[in-house]
């Protein structure tokens, strides 16, 4: 079940999966992911309106944000054992692409432009998209978005006018050349942790028992888990609150959960032109 | 920072960042360390990850206190009050660090009997001059002493104050290593312990809880956690930045964190310490190599109008007879070698005579003033914006269109350069752009990836970083602008037979330069720096091979050693995992001597032991022979514990073997300061220059020798405490920075990425006071006060607490101050409503809190504006003169 | 052999050949994908070097390609930082390269409206002759008291915590040979 789709297909070339553990405990709202993420990202400027929610002027993930830093103010304490004068708590906690191991954005992209990659993550190859825009209704978290952007004759990556999707790649780039993700680098408390999947899974449970016997209020893991609707994140969170409070939907289901049924009958409706094709194939390479 | 100086010895965070982790409790008050400084945090977190706790005191609930396992709101400007309060809790109850106050710090000395405290003279300490408006310190001696210099040379004589003394000075003039009369039992009645206890005893929980405005509860679990993780197994560290220096008392405000710190025992030891956070890449850098106007390189002294006519007296005044300032004229020498290299001999007196003389103040405000009055006609300005980032930022804007000539270098056009068209003071009419005479110079600057050089970093570390790529078109250094300015004015002096060119025709000006701009190198200026034997040309390896006969060249002595072996010791980049220990002593330098925590000598007891297995760092190996452990002992190295300093021995030979603080004259840290500092030889309490309160201890409200612009009609002041008119500006206001911007915002305004993070200016208010006034969240308000007013976006938050004290309510009003007219965002400046009310001893301003009013709406624009500004004063002014209430100091003179 | 390449590129293809019959993986990879080499690993040199905000004194390396900055991130060997950088540190590429930097030196005349092009060297001369025009009208060699003094008062210097040490080591010994003792920075500030 915890086998990403799409990951078996690399054979020799596949890697070990990787992903993000953010723990939000000791998130310090600072940021740094958002721009470190743009900066090696070359992502453009996403607007310079003030929210007035908190800390957070970004607002969520989209085209150009693929790191989203939250803040919540709470009248809660950060421990149950009473510790806190005021009771007041200030929740951060970076979002990001969650890699879902049962991915419905790559399900649904027409143009194999949404991809699994090597090492188990999920991308959107730009050379391919076309902006038909069927992955972002898909997400179940939303994080699928289209950039409208003019072009920018100044700035060399953005000359173009742009209507592709653009999201959160896991530095695919990056990994290929053995670096760790621009935002995990940056992170100055390691909210952020980079590494191999089940390494990540072992820690993050680790850190969940300690913060239990601590007492913190609230805290657990969303998305740690390889039986949920989506198959478990590749980008997982240690939390202190409800997915809600952080505006995360807290039981997701990947839209694509029925398409194998889809897909078996329409199989069996066009075999005959499948199988004609594939006689053509080996016929040509033989 | 002489808080630090005249305690410790030294003007620097006495540990490094990484050692945070060592500690068992972290108290951050007065900084926002994990806003400001969060890759430093990372230490912080370690340490809490290991079980530490982390307290945050602080007017907000920031991003710090939403990390700490604690966070105590208190009133801005209250700080003395609450760190009094756990000296007083220490001393009440007898738990302070016996065996390490009695015997490294200064607690068993007997001060003069005529010394009278703040709490028997109502706010005054003894010597208070009202006339003059300040001390004659000659009563807060150490008993039996005289100071030096004899009294009827005064005005000749010896009183380090200001940043001079923010490096020990000369150690309060003792002319022998130990102070004549002392009580190790610490048990008379005038031995500094008791004065301590005597001075502290009305700061009790519940006189803290009422001015700081936290629970006396909250206040008592400071003080046990901080007692419980203090001692011989356990150390705790203070954290803090501006949110101390910037008041009327922010020396005080360190000194306070000081006596704490030494009774607790946490001095020179791992986990311990006061981590002195600062603001800027070099801003240590830029006081140890100063662009400051009354120190040399080094701490060494600017001679003085009034004092020091003759070098003899220069020397004399400025040389302790023990501890390493026993050495100053060694280090004076050896500058002015490097400085004028042969033209300075010991006939001419190295050219003393001719040196420029400085006035008590030359600080920045101080010239602002002159330019007001027309006075200052050329001015250069590399690398700062006073337009936004100095209080009251009108004055320096209206200042700045006075001079005759102004040179601004930025990488971009920051505000201080183009106030001459798009100032508010152009928007509101007080200033013309057809009017103005100014003529102005942008020359565009190079970054740190365009250069070569070091910065001083936070922890006295200098760290070398080497140029990336060349700089475009006009862009260039400052050591490129200031190497050329110096060689073409020279070149254009070279024939002068004027006396005032005789310096400048004698400075050494030459350096080799590079690359096709003609850049010079570097390198060369830290080799000159480090210092060489001027015969041999071999490279010093540390302060102690400076020589006062002329033989030696250093151009600054605490850096000397910088250059060891020809080698750039500050660019060693060794990673930290191949390094042996988290000291990780071979990645850069740090000064003095490459020291990481200073005084480490205090982490082993009198006898050279650490004082546990815990907190081993710095001990003595009885084999050996010599100090050993984890750093570069503080300590000459072959010093036993148990040396005595023989009869008649100077310097550094006069400096007991038990005795850590090595820059002091007595080797021990100072709970109580008997000279260099101008407002008292210990903290007191007292009001913000502007606070809605009156002083709960004294009639005596703000510090009496706070500077003041009283007939400055740019700088007016609101009423204050209970003043008729005061209840026009009834809040207390206080300054900070985000995460996402630096400063006055010319680094990060004008950067997409972190513009868009933080896009707009906003205040930051409590629930209650929105519905009090009227404020909407997400709308607009109008924050003022008698300089100015401003507008920003609500944030309504509960963050921000409103705090209760002597049975009132107080509100509390958060203000960023990084925006200003230009940049990809703009917004007002939160400094525009700044007074210049200054601390006495740093000239440093009090923009953490002060008073205002607020309203919603956005403010009046145009000429609206400053009449707005002036109408509320107008009637707060004559609501007060019609009751006239004087300030103590003010009664006290008539 | 063309047939079969543009087959093989064809990608129903490739998707059943190399067993990925839905397209997720392997099948779907893009040229670009395929050659795709992180542009630090391009750089023709890496340089240390030192966060210019805060004091924390965060290590950073900086990656240069072609003569320009292509990206600066944190420097894993430094002790206190170990590789990481908050958002102003790590905007500091585009600190460098902001749209708002200046490059050439700007003249406004006295009473001027506007800013006017000025050469660099013309400005260098223009402000040493000030500098020394200033002096030498406003030099005080004693204080009205008579005491000596050696000065003028009527030029200042402001900056220098954001400079670099021999940046400032070079302004006050400059400036204290020309007898110009108004020299601040923002340790006060």
């Amino acid at each position: 079940m915890s086998a990403p789709d799409g990951l078996v297909t690399y054979g020799d070339e596949q890697q070990e999966r990787v992903g993000f553990f953010t723990d939000t405990s000791v998130c310090i709202g600072c940021k740094a992911c958002e721009v470190a993420c743009k900066e090696w990202n070359l992502i453009p400027e996403d607007g310079l309106s003030w929210t007035g929610n908190s800390y957070d002027n970004t607002g969520e993930l989209s085209a150009n944000t693929w790191r989203h830093v939250a803040f919540v103010e709470q009248e809660k304490p950060l421990l149950t054992n009473g510790n806190g004068e005021t009771g007041l708590r200030w929740l951060m906690e970076s979002d990001v692409c969650k890699h879902c191991t049962h991915a419905a954005c790559l399900d649904v992209c027409p143009t194999g432009s949404l991809f699994r990659t090597e090492f188990g993550t999920v991308v959107v190859q730009q050379d391919i998209c076309n902006g038909c825009g069927y992955c972002v209704p898909a997400c179940p978290f939303g994080v699928l978005d289209k950039r409208h952007l003019a072009p920018a004759p100044d700035l060399p990556a953005f000359a173009k006018e742009d209507g592709r999707v653009w999201k959160c790649t896991l530095c695919y780039d990056r990994l290929k050349g053995g670096h760790e993700p621009a935002c995990a680098k940056a992170c100055p408390t390691k909210s952020i942790q980079f590494g191999p999947l089940d390494e990540l899974r072992e820690r993050a449970d680790a850190r969940l028992a300690k913060l239990d016997a601590e007492g913190w209020n609230g805290a657990q893991l969303y998305g740690r888990d390889p039986d949920d609707g989506v198959g478990g994140f590749g980008a997982f969170f240690l939390l202190l609150d409800e997915p809600e409070v952080y505006g995360l939907p807290p039981d997701p289901v990947v839209t694509t959960r029925d398409l194998p049924e889809m897909w078996t009958n329409m199989l069996a409706a066009a075999g005959a032109l499948v199988v004609g094709v594939a006689a053509a194939f080996v016929g040509s390479r033989s | 920072m002489p808080g630090l100086g005249t305690s410790f010895g030294r003007g620097g965070a006495t540990t490094f960042q990484q050692d945070l982790q060592n500690s068992d409790c972290i108290v951050i008050m007065g900084s926002n360390m994990a806003e400001n400084h969060p890759v430093g945090f990372q230490w912080v977190m370690e340490a809490r990850e290991r079980g530490a706790k982390v307290i945050h005191v602080d007017p907000r609930f920031t991003r710090t206190s939403a990390m700490a396992t604690k966070h105590v709101g208190i009133r801005a400007g209250s700080d003395i009050a609450f760190l009094g309060g756990i000296a007083n809790y220490i001393l009440e109850h007898d738990l302070y660090f016996r065996e390490y106050v009695a015997k490294y710090t200064n607690a068993p000395v007997i001060i003069d009997e005529r010394f009278v405290d703040t709490e028997d003279a109502d706010g005054l300490f003894s010597g208070w001059d009202p006339e003059a408006g300040r001390y004659d310190i000659e009563s807060w001696r150490y008993e039996g002493m005289e100071v030096h210099g004899a009294a009827g040379q005064r005005g000749e004589g010896f009183e380090p104050r200001g940043e001079q003394s923010g490096h020990g000075a000369a150690g309060g003039g003792l002319h022998h290593g130990e102070p004549p009369v002392e009580d190790p039992e610490l048990e008379h009645p005038r031995c500094v312990l008791q004065i301590l206890k005597r001075h502290y005893r009305r700061y009790t929980p519940e006189f803290v809880a009422e001015t700081c405005g936290c629970s006396v509860e909250d206040f008592v679990e400071v003080c046990q956690t901080l007692v419980e993780n203090s001692g011989r197994e356990r150390t705790s560290a203070f954290c803090y930045a501006v949110g101390w220096t910037q008041h009327t008392t922010g020396v005080q405000t360190i000194r306070s964190a000081a006596i704490v710190q030494q009774l607790l025992g946490n001095i020179g030891r791992p986990g311990g310490g006061i981590m002195a956070l600062r603001g800027h890449a070099s801003i240590q850098g830029s006081t140890d190599i100063p662009t400051l106007f009354n120190i040399l390189p080094g701490y060494l002294p600017m001679p003085h109008t009034l004092s020091y006519s003759k070098l003899e007296n220069f020397i004399d005044a400025n040389t302790s007879p023990t501890g390493w300032w026993g050495n100053f004229e060694a280090y004076w020498v050896s500058l002015m070698k490097a400085y004028f290299g042969e033209h300075a001999t010991v006939e001419n007196d190295w050219l003393f005579d001719l040196l420029p003389r400085i006035d008590s103040d030359n600080s920045a405000y101080f010239t602002v003033q002159q330019m007001l009055a027309g006075n200052v006609k050329g001015y250069i300005i590399a690398g700062e914006n006073p337009a936004v980032g100095h209080a009251n930022g009108k004055a320096h804007r209206l200042g700045l269109a006075k001079l005759d000539w102004l040179v601004v270098r930025d990488i971009v056009e920051i505000e201080s350069a183009s106030f001459w068209y798009d100032s508010p003071e152009i928007e509101s009419g007080e200033l013309e752009t057809e009017a103005i005479a100014t003529e102005v110079f942008f020359l565009p600057a190079a970054t740190h990836t365009e250069k070569d050089g070091s910065f001083t970093n936070t922890q006295r570390l200098l760290q070398w970083h080497w140029q990336a790529v060349e700089p475009k078109e006009d862009c260039r250094s400052e050591l490129w602008f200031y190497f050329h300015l110096g060689r073409l004015i020279k070149q254009k002096l070279e024939d002068s037979e004027e006396e005032r060119d005789t310096l400048i025709k004698a400075l050494r000006w030459e350096y080799p330069t590079h690359s096709q701009i003609q850049e010079p190198a570097a390198e060369a200026v830290l080799q000159e720096v480090n210092g060489w034997e001027i015969e041999s040309g071999k490279f010093l390896s540390g302060y102690p091979e400076l020589k006062d006969d002329g033989s030696t060249l250093c151009g600054c002595w605490i850096y000397s050693g910088c250059f060891t072996d020809g080698v750039n010791q500050t660019a060693r980049k060794k990673p930290h995992w191949e390094q042996e220990s988290y000291v990780a002593p071979e990645w850069a330098w740090a000064w003095p001597a490459n020291r990481r925590i200073i005084y480490n000598r205090a982490s082993a007891d009198p006898d050279g032991n650490p004082w546990s297995e815990r907190k081993r760092y710095v001990w003595w190996d009885g084999d050996e022979g010599k100090w050993t452990g984890l750093d570069v002992p503080d300590f000459k190295e072959d010093k036993e514990p148990g040396y005595v300093p023989p009869e008649g021995s100077g310097a550094e030979d006069a400096i007991a073997g038990d005795h850590p603080f090595i820059m002091q004259a007595d080797g021990r840290a100072w709970l109580y300061v008997a000279q260099g500092l101008e407002d008292g030889p210990l903290p007191t309490h007292y009001e913000p220059h502007e606070s809605p309160f009156d002083n709960p201890l004294y009639s005596q409200r703000a510090n009496p020798r706070r500077q003041q612009n009283k007939d400055l009609a740019e700088d007016p002041y609101n009423p204050v405490a209970d003043e008729p008119g005061s209840e026009i500006y009834p809040y207390v206001v206080t300054t900070y920075r985000l995460t996402e911007h630096h400063t006055a915002g010319g680094m990060t305004r004008t950067v997409p990425y972190l513009a868009e993070l933080q896009p707009e200016m906003f205040c930051e208010v409590h629930p209650d006071l929105a519905r009090e006034v009227g404020l909407e969240h997400g709308g607009w308000a109008t924050i003022y006060t008698s300089r100015s007013a401003i507008e920003a976006r609500v944030l309504v938050t509960d963050r921000i607490r409103p705090l209760r004290m002597n049975g009132r309510e107080v509100h509390q009003v958060g203000l960023p101050y990084h925006w200003g007219g230009r940049g990809l965002v703009t917004g007002d400046s939160a400094n525009d409503l700044a007074h210049m009310a200054l601390d006495p001893n740093v000239h440093i301003q009090e923009v953490k809190a002060f008073t205002c009013g607020i309203r919603p709406g956005r403010r009046p624009r145009g000429p609206e504006l400053p009449r707005f500004v002036a109408e509320l004063r107008d009637q707060a002014h004559s609501r007060r003169e019609q009751d006239p209430r004087i300030e103590p100091e003010e009664a006290r003179k008539t | 052999m063309a047939l079969a390449k543009l087959l093989d590129s064809w990608p129903a293809l490739r998707q059943l050949r190399e067993g990925d019959p839905l397209g997720l993986g392997k099948a779907v990879q893009s040229p670009r994908s395929k050659k795709l080499v992180p542009r630090i690993d391009e750089a023709d040199h890496v340089v240390e070097s030192v966060c210019p905000y805060c004091a924390v004194g965060c290590g950073q390396l900086v990656y240069v390609k072609d003569g320009d900055v292509t990206h600066i991130e944190g420097d894993p060997a430094s002790p206190i930082s170990r590789g990481r950088l908050c958002p102003k540190g790590q905007a500091s590429k585009s600190l460098v390269q902001s749209p708002l930097r200046e490059y050439k030196v700007k003249y406004r005349r006295p009473y001027g409206t506007r800013w006017e092009e000025l050469s660099l060297d013309e400005a260098m001369e223009m402000i040493a002759e000030r500098v020394i025009r200033t002096r030498a009208e406003t030099w005080r060699k004693r204080t009205d008291g008579g005491a000596p003094a050696n000065r003028t008062m009527a030029i200042g210097n402001l900056g220098g915590a954001t400079l670099d040490n021999e940046e400032n080591y070079l302004i006050k010994k400059l400036m204290t040979g020309l007898g110009i003792v108004q020299v601040e920075n923002q340790a006060r500030i």
